[in-house]
């Protein structure tokens, strides 16, 4: 590990018993639903972590619990570092408390998470969908979502597919 | 199915002051059909007279899904999705994504190929800032502007053209190196461009940096303080206008920024003028990393030698029965990437564009999310346009730059 994050990654594992892992320099770590705005304010204000940076999750589908990681991208302008928190959260009913308070940026993230995973935010100051429209349902990005395609069509199958295309018919 | 909905007010009550509620204050929509917005956005301003008191933007009417797609391609194929992010930046984008699926997989990037794409990156930054300055001219009625910087964006097209056949979509980058080898006509394309376009910034400075109507426009326009904008990681020029000098070029130095010297050049103001002159500027500087990078340009291969992620070349494959393998399986099936997520980011006209790419062992990613400068930078407008009147709110929208491709994805 890069000697410069060794302290952050100590502190943040005394404080949240947090677990870690490391890939290609990068630093990941695992912490539970109710640490992370309290992490947050640690690594903002005691480590100047000003930049909340990405603000995504990954579905882990059929995966149940945890079935989201939303994940949490820092940046330090000051120190020039960068570390990742990760957030597992189970698939019925995901819930997570929002760090709009921490992250200003965090507002739009969250409901962009909330539009595309349906992962509601605790306390989010505004929870509507962000760019799918209102009354859209499901959440495209899970991987239970279909990516949505035409159905080829060949001579042997040409009327059988064309029944169910959605087309007006006449 | 498309029933006419009315739209009631309790859905924005809690973003609207009160005095909307009673009818004292105007709720206008501006877009998502306006020339000011720069594409498709809508926003809702309640309004005092002509004072904004509140705004509202409302996206996603440019959203395409753009991340559900990627996952279904292989990781060579997701590239050309994008191309049409942030369209005014398409080479950059490029960038981000090759250089995110070389950090995945561990693959290394010859000096020609790291010289190549660093000099169609800043061209790529010069025509969008190019873009910027000519859209935010019409926007304040400077329409010569407009043309003449179309003008010499033309000539950095051109040059796209002569590399990779195509104007705006290249895809030109690839994973491991780059398409193929420039033409010989590439040198004397660029070194034309190096040695008009400084006369050319400096026409396009005499018309505007001390106009009088440009100052009356912009000085002290929507100004941002440093806490607000790191608050909402805005990043790019408008972080460097209001003081903080970050650029990732600088200080996080990939593709071999580290042996160019440039300026960051940044600004204390953090307003809408502050936010011009630091683009104009950085068009400056990007012209001396165009020149120094070709300068120094090494002769060698364009593309790594890696055969289990990059296809032989086509002379290749008639002779040898190990690249026609090659080129056959990574052409069906793809290189497979580790089952393990990173982050990359680089710097693009707008700020950070970074990605997470997550692989999962097979030879598409499981998860590509893009990390767009323009979405957070527009979600810090609505704090910075309260107080001013409807007409400068066109001029700041047009000074944070935003593309609404790179927005909604």
């Amino acid at each position: 590990m890069d000697k410069k994050l060794e302290p952050i990654v100590k502190s943040v594992q005394d404080k949240f018993s947090a677990t870690f892992e490391e890939f290609r320099d990068e630093v990941h770590l695992f912490l539970k639903p109710e640490q992370i705005v309290d992490a947050l304010t640690l690594l903002r204000d005691e480590f100047n972590f000003e930049l909340l940076s990405a603000l995504t999750a990954v579905d882990y589908y059929p995966q149940e619990t945890p079935r989201f990681h939303v994940v949490y991208q820092l940046t330090s302008i000051a120190k020039n570092r960068s570390v990742q928190i990760r957030v597992p959260v189970n698939g019925s009913s995901p819930k997570i408390p929002t760090a709009t308070h921490v992250y200003d940026v965090a507002n739009w993230r969250e409901r962009e998470l909330l539009d595309m995973f349906g992962i509601e935010f605790d306390g989010h100051p505004d929870p509507r969908r962000i760019l799918s429209p209102e009354d859209m349902e499901g959440h495209p990005l899970r991987k239970d979502f279909p990516l949505g395609y035409e159905e080829p069509q060949f001579t042997f199958n040409f009327d059988e597919i064309d029944l169910r295309k959605p087309y007006a018919k006449e | 199915m498309s029933q006419i909905e009315e739209v009631s007010l309790d859905k924005f009550k809690h973003l609207v002051s009160e005095r909307a509620l009673t009818g004292e204050t105007m709720l206008l929509n501006m877009g998502p059909q306006h020339p000011s917005t720069h594409g498709v956005l809508r926003l809702l301003l309640e309004l005092d007279g002509e004072i904004i008191v509140n705004c509202i933007p409302d996206i996603g009417y440019l959203h395409t899904g753009i991340e559900k797609n990627m996952e279904a391609k292989t990781y060579q194929k997701a590239e050309v999705m994008t191309d049409r992010l942030d369209y005014m930046n398409p080479i950059g984008n490029n960038l981000a994504y090759v250089m995110a699926v070389e950090k995945l997989v561990d693959l290394d990037v010859p000096a020609r190929a790291q010289g190549l794409r660093v000099i169609l990156t800043e061209l790529q930054r010069i025509s969008s800032h190019l873009v910027w300055l000519g859209t935010s001219g019409l926007d304040l009625a400077a329409m010569s502007m407009f043309l003449y910087c179309f003008r010499e964006r033309e000539q950095i097209l051109d040059i796209f053209e002569l590399v990779s056949g195509q104007r705006m979509m290249t895809t030109y980058f690839r994973p491991g190196g780059v398409w193929r080898d420039v033409p010989v006509e590439f040198e004397k394309a660029v070194r034309d461009f190096i040695k008009i376009f400084p006369k050319r910034v400096d026409q396009y400075e005499t018309l505007l940096t001390k106009n009088p109507f440009l100052l009356d426009r912009t000085l002290g326009i929507g100004k941002l303080d440093v806490a607000t904008a790191l608050s909402f990681g805005v990043t790019g020029p408008p972080l460097r206008a209001s003081g903080i000098d970050w650029d990732l070029r600088k200080a996080r130095p990939y593709s071999g920024y580290e042996q160019y010297d440039f300026n960051v050049p940044t600004r204390t103001e953090g307003d809408t003028y502050a936010r011009y002159l630091v683009r104009v500027q950085e068009m400056r500087e990007s012209l001396k990393i165009v020149e120094q990078a070709l300068n120094k340009l090494p002769l060698g291969p364009v593309r790594s030698g890696n055969r289990k992620f990059v296809t032989p070349p086509r002379s290749e494959i008639g002779v040898s029965m190990e690249s026609l393998i090659h080129h056959f399986k990574l052409w069906t099936e793809g290189f497979s990437a580790p089952k393990a997520s990173i982050y990359s980011a680089v710097e693009s006209p707008r700020g950070e564009l970074g990605l997470l790419l997550e692989g999962d062992g097979g030879p598409k990613p499981y998860r590509v999310h893009l990390r767009t400068p323009s979405f957070d930078n527009l979600a810090v407008l609505s704090q910075i346009v309260k107080g001013h009147l409807v007409a400068d709110l066109v001029a700041i929208l047009s000074s944070i730059d935003i593309v609404l491709g790179d927005i909604d994805r």
